[in-house]
């Protein structure tokens, strides 16, 4: 079972290996990764697909909250959340089968992008087990080739996001306690 | 004044106002034009003899005043000889920044003469780390890598240069401040919690402190003493706690863990409630997990969240600062103490008594021998001139848990070694960053023969810098720690572990211009030792010590801490390879 961990972060190079970084060290593959921009151009949402123990996965998201260029790190696995995965597929399908192929399309809402001689190229959405079944649906009817977003999810719980404010600099913040935890 | 110059030279403004007075380093092709800025800048450069040793000395630098160090290395080996200290301030949680040239930007990713990805090979042996890519970024990129570095949980921050940027003019104007959104520092302390723990303390009945090195980052020592004495319960202090609690004050009980003393294990074994503050369950303290403190509830205080419940789940948790959290725990433990600390007092006495009792039974005491010097003897006697109050730097495995076992630390900051990585070459480059950061203090750089021949080249540093540091070589010949292990779990099968070639120590340090000498006679150590301290300048004191005098009290890998190997009989070489 796939869990998702949604992680909003800062829009800068290596963020993302920082984040996939803390999985691959410990020798978890991840499963599916989705990222973009997010409304404020200066930030990304990313959302991953491991599988990983409860124990390491909560300590894992710890360790993402502690990055610099993370901006809050949730584990959508347990609350409620809603998880939708794209799927494009090519199906070769002979002429007597054309018609079914459209009919369990319809039944998954998915789309017809493009027809051909040799068959269809179509796009459903959907949870991942919806669409594990759609391809199944659809490998019956012949050869198809299958491109797969990865999960995209969304919370449903506002979490409350706690950003750092700006920090003065130079001579003047030393006097302050901006090291003064450091004997300094 | 015009504000036009250099991205060297605004490099080198950045850190001024960040208050550097001296870095480590070692140039080469693309830091050029930052040496070249140096020149006429009045920052102190130490150059050392390899980048590895510019971080551990850094380090050294920032373990011994809290400040942050600063090391420098040119693009590619540079870059790559510094991952070793990088890991060990990681480990550690020492304040470092680390600056590495890298090769003109357009030529990034091209297989450049002295090209590596030192942005991508540190990212994961890094607090944070950041390549620059344009000049205007610079000066932000500079106060972040301090600011990241020397806040919240230290560690170590490397900023990689393209040759470019050091060389592109600009308008300096100082950042007035910086802003890491994504940094979240949690510092006060949950007041529930606080409440909360401090009625727990009360409560127990057998209450132990265990105390690490998040002490001493957060300077909260005093706070420490007076959380010690307002509960009165005995207290234990990591290896990277040493120091945190004076060695000296009746409360201390030792180290706990694989080399720890018998009482501080047995302590830790028999706690109902395991106080724990700035430290992380390290595997070498806690022994096998499932027999850890079987008994205890456990409160657990540090200031970085993902250390709460990594390896053992505190029943109350306080992510915070221990400088701001202690005396507000203090606090609470005086406001209830009228009320609550009496209705323990008996099971108090009871639990003070079977801890000294511990203590007697099996206490840890150097071994002496009149034909011999015993490792244990050289510790105490090192002990004995320093008096808890010079600094003391060590490498890592058996002369490291000896001094730790042996040598006392009347305060924090004393104690300087490579704990978490457990790298060997550690001590003598930290030396010099501790000896430059504290001139007028007496520092000991203890080695193993091992070790000593990983940083023999920074004896050269040390004698052109003129750092009165005593190097103390604890020669017995081996890799005494990997031997020690093959003796007891492999059969007595020694393979490699045999250092057979030493160099002559007084023809070595007489080569670099200054004193030496070996010694192998118990009557000889108490005088050579004072000739050393008594010299003005470096002196190197190579101690041939029994060869085969193992670390005890031992906990074998895997084992309960509670059953420690107490001593063992004089193994004898039944074969080496």
């Amino acid at each position: 079972m796939i869990q998702v961990i949604s992680v909003l972060l800062e829009n800068k190079p290596g963020a993302l290996m920082r984040v996939t970084g803390l999985l691959t060290a410990r020798g978890y593959n991840i499963e599916c990764l989705t990222v973009a921009r997010t409304l404020d151009p200066t930030l990304s949402r990313m959302t991953i697909g491991v599988d990983v123990e409860p124990h390491l996965r909560r300590q894992v998201i710890k360790q993402m909250n502690k990055l610099i260029n993370v901006l809050q790190a949730v584990d959508l696995t347990d609350g409620p959340s809603v998880t939708r995965e794209m799927v494009l597929l090519r199906v070769r399908a002979a002429m007597e089968h054309r018609t079914a192929i459209l009919k369990e399309a319809e039944i998954f809402s998915a789309r017809v992008v493009d027809s051909s001689t040799e068959g269809f190229a179509i796009e459903a959405t959907g949870d991942t087990e919806k669409m594990d079944e759609f391809i199944d649906v659809m490998r019956s009817y012949g050869e198809i080739e299958v491109t797969r977003s990865g999960v995209v999810a969304v919370s449903l719980e506002a979490k409350k996001l706690r950003l750092s404010p700006p920090i003065p600099t130079g001579a003047e913040a030393k006097s302050k306690d901006r090291i003064g935890v450091l004997n300094a | 004044m015009s504000n036009l110059m250099s991205g060297a030279r605004m490099l080198l403004e950045c850190l001024g106002r960040e208050g550097v007075d001296v870095m480590f380093g070692y140039p080469g092709g693309v830091t050029l034009p930052f040496y070249d800025a140096m020149y006429e800048h009045p920052i102190r450069h130490v150059l050392v003899r390899h980048e590895e040793n510019a971080c551990f000395a850094a380090s050294g630098y920032a373990r011994a005043t809290g400040k942050v160090g600063v090391c420098c290395a040119t693009s590619g080996p540079g870059a790559t000889n510094l991952v070793t200290g990088l890991v060990d301030s990681m480990m550690d949680s020492i304040p470092v920044v680390a600056l590495t040239g890298q090769v003109t930007s357009k030529l990034i990713g091209s297989d450049a003469f002295q090209e590596a990805d030192t942005f991508g090979i540190t990212r994961s042996c890094t607090k944070h780390n950041y390549l620059v890519k344009s000049l205007a970024d610079l000066p932000a990129i500079i106060h972040e890598a301090f600011y990241v570095a020397s806040t919240g949980r230290p560690g170590p921050v490397l900023v990689d240069i393209p040759k470019d940027v050091f060389q592109a003019q600009g308008h300096y104007v100082p950042v007035s401040s910086i802003h890491l959104p994504g940094y979240k520092l949690v510092t006060e302390g949950h007041s529930g919690q606080i409440r909360r723990a401090a009625q727990m303390m009360w409560e127990a009945q057998r209450p132990f402190i265990y105390a690490g090195g998040g002490i001493i980052a957060a300077g909260a020592s005093e706070e420490l003493k007076q959380l010690v004495e307002i509960l009165d319960a005995p207290a234990v202090c990591t290896l990277m706690g040493l120091g945190s609690l004076s060695s000296s004050h009746p409360n201390f009980i030792s180290m706990p863990g694989m080399h720890g003393s018998y009482a501080a294990n047995m302590g830790m074994t028999h706690t109902d409630l395991i106080i724990a503050l700035g430290v992380r369950f390290d595997d070498r303290v806690t022994g096998r997990l499932n027999a850890f403190a079987p008994h205890a509830k456990v409160i657990h205080l540090d200031i970085d969240a993902a250390e709460i419940g990594k390896i053992r789940n505190p029943d109350l948790p306080i992510v915070g600062d221990a400088k701001k959290v202690l005396p507000k725990l203090v606090k609470a433990l005086e406001e209830l103490q009228p009320s609550m600390s009496e209705q323990n007092s008996a099971h108090r006495k009871a639990w003070w008594k079977q801890v000294r009792g511990w203590q007697e039974e099996h206490p840890l005491v150097p071994s002496f021998s009149t034909s011999e010097i015993r490792p244990q003897h050289l510790m105490h006697e090192i002990d004995r001139i320093s008096g808890g109050e010079a600094i003391v730097t060590s490498d890592v495995g058996q002369h490291q848990m000896w001094a730790a076992q042996f040598i006392r630390f009347h305060h924090p900051r004393l104690w300087i070694n490579s704990g978490g990585l457990g790298a060997m070459g550690f001590g003598l480059p930290s030396a010099i960053g501790a000896q430059m950061a504290c001139p007028d203090k007496l520092v000991f750089s203890i080695s193993g023969d091992g070790g000593f021949q990983m940083a023999i080249p920074e004896l050269a540093t040390i004698a052109s810098q003129g750092l009165p540091i005593k190097i103390i070589i604890m020669n017995n010949g081996y890799l005494g720690m990997v031997r020690q292990w093959q003796e007891l779990f492999y059969n007595n099968r020694m393979c490699s572990v045999q250092l057979d070639c030493f160099p002559d120590a007084e023809l070595l340090a007489r080569s670099y211009g200054f004193k030496g000498r070996t010694i192998d006679q118990p009557a000889d150590l108490t005088a050579a030792l004072q000739e050393a301290v008594n010299e003005p300048g470096p002196y190197l004191l190579n101690v041939k010590v029994t060869p085969f005098d193992n670390v005890f009290p031992m906990v074998p890998a895997g084992g309960a801490i509670n059953e420690m190997v107490l001593s063992a009989p004089q193994p004898v070489a039944v074969g080496t390879k």
